[in-house]
């Protein structure tokens, strides 16, 4: 055990997760000056494809992979930085988390902490990020499968949208923050190829309540939900590791009684509102706007516990 | 472009002793006789969009092989739409059904059932990565259409205009929607001939399938995707290095 205390940093993880760079939540998530980089932007691994679009580059293809502590245990780490193509999955990008996954089968971590923040797949090299999406959610599955929890941490600026969404699923564990949505679609892509009228995506308080943090933690879609510090990240992360459920048959058919109840209970509702009434909340109009605790007293009123069926 | 193979032909072809597969609101299901055994089918056909139901009722067919034991491979026939895009099914968790359907695939691979994808069609972004390529290997047939998005859906959100992209497709396949594009990348790794029967073709798909993922090697081979599988192999290398002493500490202090 080589766990030593040291000095937290009070500012690096009281800072918002939602504002700070990939880079400092990585270093605020982890042990104090533990994360150690693979392929560093020193390396200037940049995308083959973006110059065909005439687009800027980044050192690191806006992912960073490497190793870490947390509490004193090792673990692998990636995280996608938003504010570049907005995290979107492009050839480099990708292979950088499946390069990641399949180190931890050799390495065997305590944990690989996925910290997404991305609008999917970057379409101008859409096929690399479409292909490299499905390696990952394989990888998944076969670090899962050799014991070792695969956590996703969800509130950056981009959300967690279309493949990204599907890895997030892939994942034994999510944690989500009130501004982190998770999706498949995106309510401009909805928005686009059905209309307005089917979704409306100027109309933020539908997309938060619809996308949202709190509707995924209380649908059961996340496992926990946190305030929006890197520090509350951090403390969920770290009690996720022993809560995750493995890779197996009686995990799936688990999942599988769960999604098939949640179409059978709440397959009628037009609005998160009417779900959670369902749920059993007084006052459906006021979740939006309650604080961190007051949200976790809500979950603590209502009867549905956690569930290990990811 | 080559016309599609329509289902009923395909399943002719793959099962010239007749089968019990049915179709069902564009939701394929059953099974056939293959060599000695018997091959499980599932899919999606007539370019529909795959929502919350299907997702689940193809996973709970998936599942139900899975219990049975016994190694029974699994074919998975595609003509789809994209993800089915709505409020309600975004609202009751698609991300999470997708997900849920691609991981009883790859449960039912490594648990000793071989998993087949068969692109016949059309198959765009979230079906096709909860379906074709959460198989461990992805054969298509000649007038097969993936895509991830349609160029004029690119060209919205690239803001280029169509014909520069149209123009590009030509001469660069890592952006470009169609079967040839995804062969490239590894993605697809075989194509089969519709002239031939398509049993033995299954058949042979099964016996020689890749215990591991070769996806990046192949696209690496084809140029699809020239750099994925070298910087993948670089961060398992990186990855087994023994930590030195605060070697090469990447850090952003906050603020700076």
């Amino acid at each position: 055990m080589d766990w030593k205390p040291v000095a937290l940093s009070a500012e690096s993880r009281d800072q918002s997760w939602y504002e700070a760079s990939a880079r400092a939540r990585l270093a605020g998530l982890l042990d104090v000056d533990t994360f150690q980089e693979f392929i560093g932007p020193e390396q200037r691994q940049m995308s083959p494809h973006l110059p065909l679009f005439a687009l800027p580059r980044a050192f690191d293809d806006g992912m960073i992979v490497g190793r870490g502590r947390l509490d004193g245990r090792d673990v692998l780490a990636a995280a996608q930085e938003g504010r570049f193509m907005g995290g979107a999955f492009g050839e480099i990008h990708g292979a950088k988390l499946v390069g990641l996954l399949r180190a931890a089968l050799a390495v065997k971590p305590a944990a690989v902490l996925i910290l997404f923040d991305t609008g999917g797949v970057r379409l101008q090299e859409a096929n690399a990020g479409e292909t490299a999406i499905a390696e990952i959610m394989r990888a998944i599955t076969q670090v899962r499968a050799a014991g070792i929890p695969v956590i996703g941490l969800i509130g950056g600026r981009a959300g967690c949208y279309g493949g990204g969404g599907l890895i997030a699923g892939t994942c034994a564990h999510l944690v989500i923050s009130e501004g982190g949505r998770l999706s498949v679609s995106g309510p401009e892509v909805i928005e686009t190829n059905k209309g307005a009228e089917e979704f409306d995506s100027r109309d933020r308080a539908l997309v938060w309540r619809t996308m949202g943090g709190k509707h995924r933690r209380l649908l059961g879609a996340a496992d926990a939900f946190v305030a929006d510090t890197i520090g509350a990240f951090r403390e969920a992360a770290l009690a996720a590791i022993p809560e995750a459920p493995s890779f197996d048959l009686a995990t799936l058919e688990a999942e599988q009684a769960r999604l098939e109840a949640r179409l059978e209970r709440f397959g009628d509702t037009r609005d998160a509102t009417e779900i959670w009434g369902r749920l059993g909340v007084n006052d459906p109009a006021a979740v939006p706007s309650l604080t961190t605790e007051g949200f976790d007293a809500l979950l603590d009123s209502l009867p549905e516990g956690s569930h290990h069926a990811r | 472009m080559r016309d599609k193979m329509p289902l009923d032909t395909l399943l002719a072809s793959l099962f010239p002793a007749g089968h019990a597969v049915t179709v069902a609101d564009g939701l394929i299901s059953g099974e056939g006789p293959l060599t000695d055994g018997r091959l499980a089918v599932i899919g999606i056909d007539g370019d529909t969009a795959l929502g919350l139901e299907g997702a689940c009722f193809l996973a709970g067919c998936v599942l139900d092989v899975v219990r049975a034991g016994g190694g029974r491979p699994i074919l998975v026939l595609i003509d789809s739409d994209s993800q089915r895009m709505s409020r309600r099914d975004e609202l009751l968790g698609l991300n999470e059904y997708l997900a849920h359907l691609a991981k009883a695939l790859l449960l039912a691979d490594a648990q000793g059932h071989p998993t087949i994808g068969l692109l016949y069609g059309h198959s765009a972004a979230g079906a096709f990565i909860a379906t074709a390529l959460a198989t461990r290997v992805l054969a298509a047939l000649p007038g097969a259409h993936p895509s991830v998005m349609d160029l004029p859906s690119v060209a919205r959100v690239t803001k280029l205009p169509l014909e520069t992209l149209q123009d590009m497709a030509r001469s660069t396949s890592v952006f470009a929607p169609g079967l040839d594009n995804m062969v490239q990348t590894g993605a697809v790794q075989a194509t089969l001939d519709p002239g031939k029967p398509l049993g033995p073709q299954i058949a042979a798909l099964i016996a020689d399938s890749p215990a591991v993922d070769t996806r990046d090697a192949l696209g690496r081979e084809r140029g699809g995707r020239p750099l994925a599988h070298d910087i993948a192999a670089q961060v398992v290398r990186e990855a087994q290095v023994v930590r030195g002493a605060q070697d090469r500490v990447m850090r952003e202090a906050p603020g700076a």
